[in-house]
């Protein structure tokens, strides 16, 4: 089945279209898409930031400063919107259309138009939400999960339903040409079972994605017609309940926090043993490891939802199933650890923010099975402390190991080595200030503060004041990040070889840098011993 | 991991109910069920302590044993079925403790039975509703109150006020967007039952010196239930965001003893009787058009009336 990819007959086999809308509108070619979603993120990561720092600032000191509660709502509303659909996904999605075939040995993605497509969508799911701001009756300010009834008091409702099934319908597409391209486009002889870490994790969370995003795109909707059409699914006074929406979006909500975790395990099962030298410990393990946490994702929602009064018997359900999961997890910091055993490490970079994915993300691990035990939840819930917990999963997780792939895939791409000095700068700002802007939050959530609001009692200002400070730190950290793209990608002068890193193994390292515009035009022969992961069998 | 261990280290300091200054810890609590979520985290925290000291401990010392510029040789090997077995069976067994010791402490949480006392808590944007509908097997009749922000927070916490959120203060303890102008009074050595919902969004009932925290959903009602062992003042704040004013709806309860609560009942129980002191239930912010414009007890789930 994994004969050479039929082509995309309008190609052209030489290079890339010259024309800058030719080029990059119409592209078809995956690594320009792939290029495409990733300035896309970088944009939104920046955008999101940007509500972050009015955040923080106006939660520097107690008393309301600069900006009306609305608008603070506003904020949270959508720093979470832009990052998770407009950062985190995006990037994944970037980074699996640049490497996923170049791992795999495949000329391009499987659907190449459609490519094209669930990438323009994004940009104009992201006007249309953001555009919110500028309009009478404001944003959404109603927090990411829009829960009812508060959710349908927003004027800007419909524009943010509509902008969620813009943002769906690329996700469902974006999945559905990953699965169909590493089902049908692997080279001969990369067998699943020999393809890279990061190959299967966008395989399981592309399953994910075309599961839940429909899901999500139902809740919504919804909540559109109780606003707008007189339905009353999530309104008591018609027969429906509230509870009942919460339900439908954790369902969607809790896979959607393992799409946004599960390609980060990939990156770091390929960085770890690149910088170790050594290949992975227990690849099986890890694949499975993956493949379970994705499973168990599926019956763990109503642990974000402990606090609404569930029966006794589903609490114990939900609280069960949720630690379960710290079983594949630890199996997966485990066999990390276990990989830089007896390695020969070198610590660029890329292994540098890889190191620091495990350690922190563990740390978010931790106070994720905390808030799994019920009655500790019970005062965790909706509190800092939980505040805490996702900011570690999800900006020292999945956000470091987008830093660590796009260091580690930079050369690849570019043909140029980034400047390692200014590279380990951004490393330690990032690492110093993102534990300053995020631990102070652990202890300001057990002392009773609750989340999402602007003004606080001033027990809790000094540690407000001191994640204050990290978070704008940790902010502008980020522009050295911006500064070592932009010199990397225009200015540098340090032509990175074919195979940029001593210990990079795996097809993507056979092909020139930078990538030529086609690749494996001709399948491979794969050779067990360049793949990243080939004696698994041994 | 210095913080970790600054944190275990303040277990051992006395537990207060309001929130302190470099508080690092959950606080003990002040019911006779509030101790079991402040173990619960403590336990889980030692356990979390421990496996991040072997782990990360084990991360550095291959950071620095098995480096390149050390003359580290990179090994071949990349299985061990002993070592994963055990780094999977570990596991297993610390959690099935700790799912022991929380199904314990939720199975006494969700025992509402045989209680002494019922109130009933509704949310609004942005106040609370407190319906005093029985005490010591005895309807109560028309005691019921809405519970608001203290104007002296309130008037501070405007945007550009310019008044000093350390000036507020009741003694010497500052409850800047902590206190009420009416709390809700109770008990001690009481099993209160609270019947909790919401009269227009989602809310959340939350003191952390209870222990626990409860959503107030319109058309739902939902059971938990305390017994406060001393008296005091314990301060908490709704935990649900609920629109632009959900941080600035505080909730005090006011613990008496018994001799002290009957006295304060019976005040109220003559204060609503008399017409002339009706208006108990102002119906304070003009903003809530939703608010229940009498002091009568309403036992049936609020309608959710939504914009």
């Amino acid at each position: 089945m994994s004969h050479a990819a039929i082509h995309d007959q309008h190609d052209d086999h030489h290079g890339a279209p010259k024309g800058f809308f030719q080029r990059w509108c119409m592209s078809t070619n995956h690594k320009d898409i792939g290029t495409l979603y990733l300035i896309f993120a970088l944009t939104m990561f920046f955008i999101g930031g940007s509500f972050a720092m009015v955040i923080r600032a106006e939660l520097f000191k107690p008393g309301l400063q600069l900006v009306q509660p609305y608008f603070f709502n506003e904020m949270t509303t959508l720093h979470a919107l832009v990052m998770i659909f407009g950062a985190i996904m995006p990037a994944f999605v970037g980074l699996g259309n640049w490497m996923i075939p170049l791992m795999i040995g495949a000329p391009d993605m499987a659907l190449p138009r459609m490519n094209n497509l669930s990438f323009w969508i994004l940009p104009f799911a992201f006007v249309l939400l953001l555009s919110t701001l500028f309009l009478p009756g404001g944003g959404p300010a109603g927090g990411w999960t829009m829960y009812p009834p508060l959710a349908l008091q927003s004027g800007s409702l419909a524009y943010v339903v509509f902008a969620i099934h813009l943002m769906g319908i690329s996700s469902i597409m974006g999945a559905i040409n990953i699965i169909a391209t590493i089902l049908n486009m692997r080279a001969p002889g990369m067998d699943l079972l020999k393809m890279p870490v990061f190959v299967w994790s966008w395989l399981i969370t592309a399953f994910l994605l075309i599961a839940v995003m429909p899901v999500l795109a139902g809740a919504v909707t919804m909540l559109l017609t109780d606003k707008y059409f007189g339905t009353s699914f999530f309104n008591p006074g018609g027969g429906g309940d509230p509870v009942l929406y919460q339900h439908i979006f954790w369902f969607f909500g809790h896979p959607e926090v393992y799409i946004m975790i599960l390609p980060a395990f990939g990156i770091i099962s390929e960085v770890i043993p690149t910088f170790a030298r050594k290949p992975i410990f227990g690849y099986k393990a890890m694949v499975f490891a993956i493949a379970s946490i994705a499973f168990l994702s599926f019956i763990v929602w109503a642990h974000h939802m402990f606090a609404v009064g569930l029966p006794l018997g589903a609490d114990i359900f939900f609280m069960y199933a949720t630690m379960l999961i710290a079983v594949p997890t630890g199996v997966k910091v485990f066999n990390w650890v276990s990989t830089m055993w007896g390695g020969s490490m070198t610590f660029e970079t890329p292994m540098l923010f890889a190191i620091a994915f495990v350690i922190l993300f563990t740390i978010g691990g931790f106070s994720g099975l905390m808030l799994a035990l019920v009655p500790a939840d019970f005062q965790y819930q909706d509190s800092y402390f939980v505040v805490a917990h996702f900011h570690y999963v999800l900006v020292t997780g999945a956000l470091f190991a987008i830093i660590s792939a796009t260091y580690y895939w930079l050369p690849k791409w570019t043909g140029r080595m980034y400047n390692e000095f200014w590279g380990k700068v951004h490393f330690w700002n990032s690492v110093v200030w993102v534990n300053v802007l995020f631990f102070p939050m652990h202890f300001l959530g057990l002392a009773g503060m609750p989340r999402r609001i602007p003004d606080y009692n001033v027990a809790f200002a000094n540690f407000n004041m001191i994640s204050s400070i990290g978070g704008f730190l940790f902010g502008a950290s980020q522009l050295i990040f911006l500064g070592v793209l932009i010199h990397c990608v225009f200015f540098s002068k340090k032509k990175a070889g074919e195979r940029a890193w001593e210990g990079a193994k795996g097809l993507e390292w056979t092909v020139p840098s930078p990538a030529p515009h086609h690749t494996f035009d001709v399948p491979p022969i794969i050779h067990d011993e360049e793949l990243a992961h080939g004696n698994v069998n041994a | 991991m210095a913080w970790a261990t600054l944190a275990l280290a303040s277990f051992g300091s006395a537990a207060q109910a309001a929130p302190g200054p470099w508080q690092l810890n959950m606080q003990r609590g002040a019911s006779t069920w509030s101790p079991v979520p402040y173990h619960l985290n403590n336990i889980s925290l030692g356990v979390c302590v421990v496996i991040g000291v072997l782990v990360f401990g084990a991360m550095f010392i291959a950071m620095f044993r098995f480096r390149k510029s050390r003359g580290a040789v990179a090994e071949k090997w990349s299985h061990n079925t002993t070592l994963e077995i055990v780094w999977t069976t570990i596991p297993v067994i610390i959690l099935i403790v700790l799912a022991y010791l929380a199904t314990g402490g939720l199975t006494s949480w969700a025992d509402t039975t045989g209680s002494q006392m019922t109130v009933k808590i509704t949310g609004y944007q942005w106040k609370w509703r407190y319906d005093y509908i029985s005490y010591l097997g005895k309807p109560i009749d028309k005691v019921g109150f809405m519970s608001k922000l203290d104007s002296q927070s309130d008037q501070t916490r405007q945007l550009g006020s310019g008044m000093d959120p350390y000036a507020v203060k009741v003694g010497t303890e500052n409850t800047y967007l902590l206190n009420v102008d009416k709390p809700l009074v109770v008990p001690v050595d009481t099993k209160i039952r609270f019947l909790i919902t919401g009269g227009d969004v989602i809310h959340s009932w939350w003191v952390p010196a209870l222990g626990w925290k409860l959503d107030a959903i319109p058309g739902i009602v939902n059971v938990a239930w305390t017994n406060i062992t001393t008296p005091g003042t314990y301060r908490g704040q709704c935990a649900e965001l609920c629109g632009q004013d959900h941080g600035f709806m505080p909730i005090v309860v006011v613990a008496k003893s018994k001799a002290d609560f009957a006295k304060w009942l019976a005040a109220q129980e003559t204060q609503s009787a008399a017409p002339a002191a009706a208006p108990a239930a102002a119906p304070a912010a003009a903003s809530t058009a939703a608010a229940p414009q009498t002091a009568q007890i309403a036992v049936a789930p609020a309608n959710g009336k939504q914009g």
